[in-house]
């Protein structure tokens, strides 16, 4: 076996078993530093992949950014202390029957797609760099690109103005 | 990878690492000599000449203490959190650019743990990462100010990290490269950065303060609210971790100041010198130690930014915490975004002018 493909191998291993720990780990915080050893784990899958800029921005944004708020949020809530009504066999049963039917709907989806066959002769190893990257972005999907951040940035100001203090409201 | 290359790249890193741990060690010792002239006495002179042995008997105290974990704290995180802050420092120093090339016997190695074309977003990544450091530990201490300590640090850091990634952006644009070496080596001869770029380096400069948790930012460790922040649990050499790996966040940003804005390894008339040294010691010899000049310019460079750090240190008093959230989001971030506009306009609209009028 050649060291790329066992290292695939070891990787998706370490995936599956952090993503289980995810959903299978009591506290929350344990989940969520799981989650981030998903996040760099799928990060590795990229970069065997070839896509360091993608590699790089999943680390910056999920690991850096999304799960560092997660954590945050977390610690302030401290859910510890009421974790035992939580824990009932109803929400057992019903996480159960949601994330099974995710699951045969996601493996459904994979078994009915059609994936172009792969040719060796046709790989080249500058598709996933950054520079190929920003030719595609900003010259053959620019109105996506740009619609995209038009969202976001509306998410962004529709969040700070329900942050926003209103006028004669108490300054804590 | 030939033998000799691999030899010289496993050489190359570890010298790094081992000067990495090196600087930061001396900067602890730095730190209070610098502290000592500020306000006018002696720092420390006790142990070795001018108090030179002083880390040693430090890291020999902190080895030697008791190795504490509180009853209540959550065990395997508790000692998780300082070796993730260790590792996370250590981590961006592998991309940096320390010299030019070495040649040896034929091959020309570049003086760099790790060429990569996506340099810079791997810094801003280890970077991101920090925060967990602080923030496991904070929460396993199971201590309020504990806590409060980790969740200021990671809002300051998170907060910080925006201005911060704008204000390269502006880097990005004048160099369209991601890759550190790319970065210095379109400074070459006198273009740095810092001359195109004084604004995006205030900017820069204010949020490492803020990303190394510094003074005047070091509210996570704010000890008239706080007790000692994050690590107020931590006793041995698991605070000594904490506070190393500040050290070593220190320098590993003090080199990035000088790749991005100070020119990295070049200086001026490197390209006379150059000349000079393969003249006189023939080509191999003259590069490598052209090369060797050049990566004790970069390591000056890279000093005089601790030495800067230590002396806003002593000179600052610290921020409150609503004036260090009302610096970051009012102040920095649209100062980074106007920075960028006039980037951007500079580059298409004034840089022909100016070429056209100087052709």
């Amino acid at each position: 076996m050649n060291p790329s493909l066992s290292f695939f191998y070891f990787l998706s291993f370490l995936t599956i078993l952090s993503a289980l720990m995810v959903i299978l780990s009591r506290n929350p915080i344990h989940s969520v530093l799981y989650l981030i050893l998903t996040f760099f784990t799928l990060s590795g899958h990229y970069i065997l992949l070839n896509a360091q800029f993608l590699a790089a921005v999943n680390i910056i944004v999920y690991a850096g950014a999304i799960m560092v708020l997660f954590l945050f949020v977390i610690m302030f809530l401290n859910i510890k202390q009421d974790h035992e009504e939580a824990r009932t066999n109803i929400s057992k049963i019903a996480g159960a029957i949601v994330g099974g039917t995710v699951f045969v709907i996601l493996f459904g989806a994979y078994r009915k797609s059609v994936v172009p066959s792969y040719d060796p002769n046709q790989f080249d190893s500058q598709v996933g760099m950054i520079e190929s990257l920003g030719q595609l972005l900003f010259r053959d999907y620019l109105l996506p690109f740009e619609l995209a951040s038009i969202l976001l940035l509306v998410a962004m100001v529709g969040a700070v103005m329900l942050g926003k203090r209103e006028i004669g409201e108490r300054h804590f | 990878m030939e033998l000799t290359e691999f030899v010289i790249k496993t050489i190359t890193i570890f010298v790094v690492f081992v000067l990495t741990l090196v600087i930061a060690m001396y900067s602890t010792w730095g730190e209070r000599k610098v502290a000592g002239f500020i306000q006018d006495r002696m720092g420390p002179n006790r142990a070795g000449p001018g108090g030179l042995l002083q880390p040693l008997a430090d890291a020999g105290k902190m080895f030697f203490k008791e190795d504490f974990i509180p009853a209540l704290a959550n065990k395997w995180l508790f000692i998780a959190g300082p070796s993730l802050a260790m590792l996370t420092a250590l981590l961006a120093s592998a991309v940096i650019p320390f010299g030019s090339t070495f040649k040896w016997d034929g091959h020309e190695v570049v003086l760099q743990g790790v060429e990569s074309n996506i340099g810079i977003l791997y810094v801003f990544g280890v970077v991101a990462l920090g925060v967990y450091g602080i923030m496991v530990g904070g929460w396993a201490s199971n201590n309020k100010f504990s806590l409060l300590g980790a969740i200021r640090a990671a809002s300051q850091n998170i907060s910080y990290e925006v201005a911060m990634g704008l204000s390269l952006i502006a880097i990005l644009m004048m160099s369209s490269s991601l890759s550190l070496g790319e970065i210095v080596s379109q400074q070459h001869g006198g273009n740095w950065n810092i001359f195109y770029q004084p604004l995006g380096f205030i900017i820069f400069i204010t949020c490492s303060f803020a990303e190394c948790n510094r003074v005047p930012f070091d509210l996570p460790e704010c000890e008239t609210e706080l007790v000692g922040g994050y690590h107020t649990e931590y006793g041995s050499m698991k605070l000594g971790f904490y506070l190393f790996a500040e050290y070593i966040n220190m320098f590993v940003s003090s080199a990035i100041i000088s790749v991005l804005y100070f020119g990295g390894y070049n200086y001026p008339g490197m390209d006379w010198v150059y000349n000079q040294l393969t003249a006189a010691l023939g080509s191999e010899t003259g590069h490598n130690v052209a090369t060797l000049i050049g990566t004790a310019v970069f390591f000056g460079k890279a000093l005089f930014f601790i030495f800067f750090y230590m002396w806003v240190r002593w000179t600052i008093p610290r921020f409150r915490y609503d004036q260090l959230m009302n610096l970051g989001w009012k102040k920095l971030i649209p100062l980074a975004i106007f920075n960028i506009i006039i980037t951007g306009a500079a580059t298409l609209f004034l840089k022909p002018l100016i070429t056209a009028w100087l052709n």
